[in-house]
C-alpha cells in the first residue's frame, strides 16, 4: 500500500515538473518578444528593461528555468503589469469564491447525474432510459455560457426569483452552481447508468431478486452501494472540466473567483495571469487525480497489487 | 456494411442527427446563395430609433444584432467557421492522437512511455484553460484557432487508441505477421490500423462535438476567429450587455451551438453501438 501511495506521488510531482517545462516554454520561449508579452503592449521602455533584466533573458536557458523553478515552488507566479500587483496573491484572494463555487457544483451534479444515471439502468433500452440519456447528451452538448445565460433570463429576469449575479449570499449561488452542475450532471448520470448496469449483472443481485426483494430495494440497497463507488474517484478527476467551465460562468454570473480574474486577463491580454490562473489550474488538475488515485484502492483493493 | 447501415439505422435519433448535419453542411456551403444580405452590412434601419436591435420580423427573420446586422445571414456563416474549425481542427487532433497512441501502444519501450508520459502532461491542463493561453500568445485568427483546438484535443483519442492497440498487440495474428518478417510500419498500418478505425471513427465524430463547443467558448472569450468573421460564440459575446432586452440574440446562435453539438454526439453514440453491438447501450 505505502509503496503504492509512493509511487503515485512521485508521478504527480513529476507531472508538475513537466507543467512547468511547459508554462515556462508558453511564457519565455515560443513568443518572439516575451518582455513585450509579459509587459502588456503598452509598456514603457523603462518597465520592459526592469523585466529584462528581471527575467534574466542574456543567462543561459536552463539557468533561466531553473531560476523560473525556484519562484515557482515559492508561490511567485509574477507580477500583472496591468494591476500592478503580484499575480499569485491575486490568486490567493479569489480563491475561496472559486472553491465555494466549486463545492456547491460537485454537490448540485452528483443530485442532478445520480438520479437520473440510476434511473436510466432501471428503465434500461425502454422509453425512460432514451429520453434521461438523449437529456444527458443534451446538457453536455450545452456550451456553458448558453446555459448559464438561459437559466439567468428564466430565472433572474423573467421570474425575479434569484438575484441576476453578484455574490455574497446563498441565493447567488444557485444559479452558477446549477449551471456547472447541469452539465456535470450530464456525465455523472452516464457513468451511473454504467456502473449501475454492471453491477446489477451480479450473481448476488439475481439472489437479491430470486428471494422475492422487490426491484427499487434491489438497486437502492444493492446496487447503489456498490455502483457509486467508482463515482467517488471520477469526482476527482472532474477538477479540469470544472476549471474551464468556471472561466465561462464566474463571467456570466460576476462571481468574483479566478475564472472571473482569467476572463478579466484574457480581455487585457495580461499573460503572467493568463499563465499564473493555467498553473494553478494545472496544480489542481494533479492534486485531483492524486486523491482520486489514493481513494481508488480503498474501493477496489486489487488495485494495490499494480 | 450493409450490415453496419442496417444496424445504425435502428437509432433513429442517430439518423435524424445526421440529417441535421447534412442540413448544417449545406446550410454552411451555400451560406452566400441563402444568406438574405451580406453577414457585415450595417442597415440604417437596423436599429430602433433608440439604437436597440430588432426583434425578428418579415424583413430580418432573426432579427438584428447591436450594429444593426442581420443576425439570420450572420448565423448561415457562422456554420462556416464552426464546421470549417470542428472538421478541420478535429481531423488534425485525430490525426496526431491516433498517431501517437498507435505507435506508443506497439512500438512501447521508451519511445512508447515517452508520449505516454506526455499524454498524461496534457492531460494535467484543462483544455480551455491551455487554449485562452495558447491563444494569448499567438496571434488570434482562423489557422491559429484550428492550431490551438488541435494542441488540447488529440489527449483523448491518443489514450483510447493506445489502450486498444495494446489489447490488439497481444493477438496472435500480429505475432504471426512479425514471424513472417513484417517490418514495425507494415504491422502498423496493414495489420493493426484497420482494426482501429471503427474506434478511430466513433471518436472522430464525438470529438467534432467537443470542438464545436470548445470553438464557441474561445470565441465567446474573445479569443477565438476575430471580427468580421462571423461565430456563434462572438456573437454571444458582442451581445451579452443586450441580452436581457434581446434575448433572441443569445437564444438564436446558442441553440444553433447546442444542436451542432448534440447531433454529433447522437452520431457518434449511434455509430459506436453501430460498430459495436455486443456494448449497445454500456455507455
Amino acid at each position: 500500500m505505502l509503496g503504492y501511495l509512493a509511487r503515485r506521488l512521485a508521478a504527480s510531482v513529476l507531472i508538475l515538473l513537466g507543467v512547468s517545462v511547459v508554462t515556462f516554454g508558453l511564457t519565455y520561449i515560443i513568443p518572439a518578444d516575451p518582455v513585450a508579452m509579459i509587459a502588456g503592449r503598452n509598456s514603457t521602455p523603462a518597465v520592459r528593461e526592469q523585466i529584462r533584466h528581471q527575467l534574466g533573458l542574456d543567462r543561459p536557458l536552463p539557468e533561466r528555468y531553473a531560476n523560473y523553478l525556484g519562484r515557482l515552488v515559492q508561490g511567485d507566479l509574477g507580477r500583472s503589469y496591468a494591476r500592478k500587483s503580484d499575480v499569485g496573491p491575486l490568486i490567493a484572494s479569489r480563491l475561496p469564491p472559486t472553491l465555494l463555487l466549486m463545492l456547491a457544483a460537485i454537490v448540485a451534479e452528483l443530485l442532478i447525474g445520480l438520479p437520473a444515471g440510476i434511473y436510466a439502468a432501471s428503465r434500461r433500452g425502454r422509453l425512460g432510459d432514451k429520453i434521461a440519456m438523449t437529456l444527458s447528451f443534451a446538457s453536455v452538448s450545452t456550451p456553458h455560457f448558453v446555459l448559464g445565460l438561459t437559466l439567468l433570463y428564466l430565472f433572474a429576469y423573467l421570474l425575479s426569483w434569484l438575484p441576476l449575479g453578484g455574490y455574497g449570499s446563498f441565493s447567488h449561488l444557485i444559479l452558477p452552481a446549477l449551471t456547472l452542475g447541469l452539465a456535470g450532471g450530464g456525465w455523472y448520470s452516464r457513468m451511473m447508468r454504467s456502473s449501475m448496469i454492471e453491477v446489477l449483472r451480479n450473481d448476488y443481485i439475481r439472489t437479491a431478486r430470486a428471494k422475492g426483494m422487490p426491484e427499487w430495494r434491489v438497486i437502492l440497497k444493492h446496487g447503489l452501494r456498490n455502483a457509486f463507488l467508482p463515482i467517488i474517484a471520477m469526482i476527482g478527476l472532474d477538477v479540469g472540466i470544472f476549471m474551464s467551465g468556471v472561466v465561462v460562468v464566474e463571467n456570466v454570473f460576476g462571481w468574483p473567483g479566478i475564472g472571473q480574474l482569467m476572463w478579466q486577463a484574457i480581455q487585457s491580454l495580461d499573460i503572467p495571469i493568463i499563465m499564473g490562473v493555467t498553473t494553478v489550474a494545472a496544480c489542481f488538475i494533479v492534486l485531483g487525480n492524486l486523491i482520486a488515485d489514493m481513494i481508488a484502492p480503498l474501493i477496489d483493493p486489487r488495485i494495490r497489487l499494480r | 456494411m450493409i450490415d453496419f447501415w442496417n444496424r445504425f439505422r435502428r437509432d433513429r435519433l442517430a439518423v435524424y442527427s445526421l440529417g441535421v448535419i447534412a442540413l448544417f453542411v449545406s446550410a454552411a456551403i451555400l451560406a452566400s446563395t441563402f444568406a438574405p444580405y451580406d453577414p457585415s452590412e450595417q442597415f440604417f434601419d437596423g436599429l430602433t430609433l433608440e439604437g436597440s436591435p430588432l426583434p425578428p420580423s418579415g424583413r430580418f427573420w432573426f432579427g438584428t444584432d447591436t450594429n444593426g446586422r442581420d443576425q439570420f445571414s450572420r448565423l448561415l456563416y457562422g456554420a462556416q467557421t464552426s464546421l470549417l474549425i470542428g472538421i478541420v481542427a478535429n481531423g488534425i487532433a485525430v490525426f496526431i492522437g491516433a498517431g501517437l497512441g498507435l505507435v506508443a501502444g506497439y512500438v512501447r519501450g521508451l519511445v512508447g512511455a515517452a508520449i505516454m508520459r506526455f499524454t498524461d502532461l496534457m492531460m494535467a491542463f484543462p483544455p480551455l484553460l491551455l487554449a485562452i493561453a495558447l491563444a494569448a500568445i499567438l496571434k488570434p485568427g482562423l489557422n491559429i484557432v484550428i492550431l490551438v483546438i488541435a494542441l488540447v484535443n488529440w489527449v483523448q483519442i491518443a489514450r483510447v487508441i493506445y489502450a486498444e492497440t495494446v489489447a490488439l498487440s497481444e493477438r496472435e495474428y500480429i505475432e504471426a505477421a512479425r514471424a513472417m518478417g513484417a517490418g514495425t510500419g507494415r504491422i502498423l498500418l496493414r495489420h493493426l490500423l484497420p482494426h482501429l478505425v471503427p474506434t478511430v471513427i466513433v471518436y472522430a465524430t464525438l470529438g467534432i462535438a467537443t470542438t464545436v463547443l470548445l470553438e464557441a467558448t474561445l470565441s465567446f472569450l474573445g479569443r477565438g476567429v476575430q471580427p468580421p468573421t462571423p461565430a456563434w460564440g462572438m456573437m454571444i459575446f458582442e451581445s451579452q450587455s443586450y441580452f436581457l432586452n434581446a434575448p433572441w440574440l443569445v437564444f438564436i446562435p446558442g441553440a444553433a451551438i447546442l444542436i451542432l453539438a448534440l447531433s454529433f454526439n447522437l452520431v457518434g453514440d449511434g455509430l459506436r453501438d453501430a460498430l459495436d453491438p455486443t456494448q449497445r447501450g454500456r455507455s
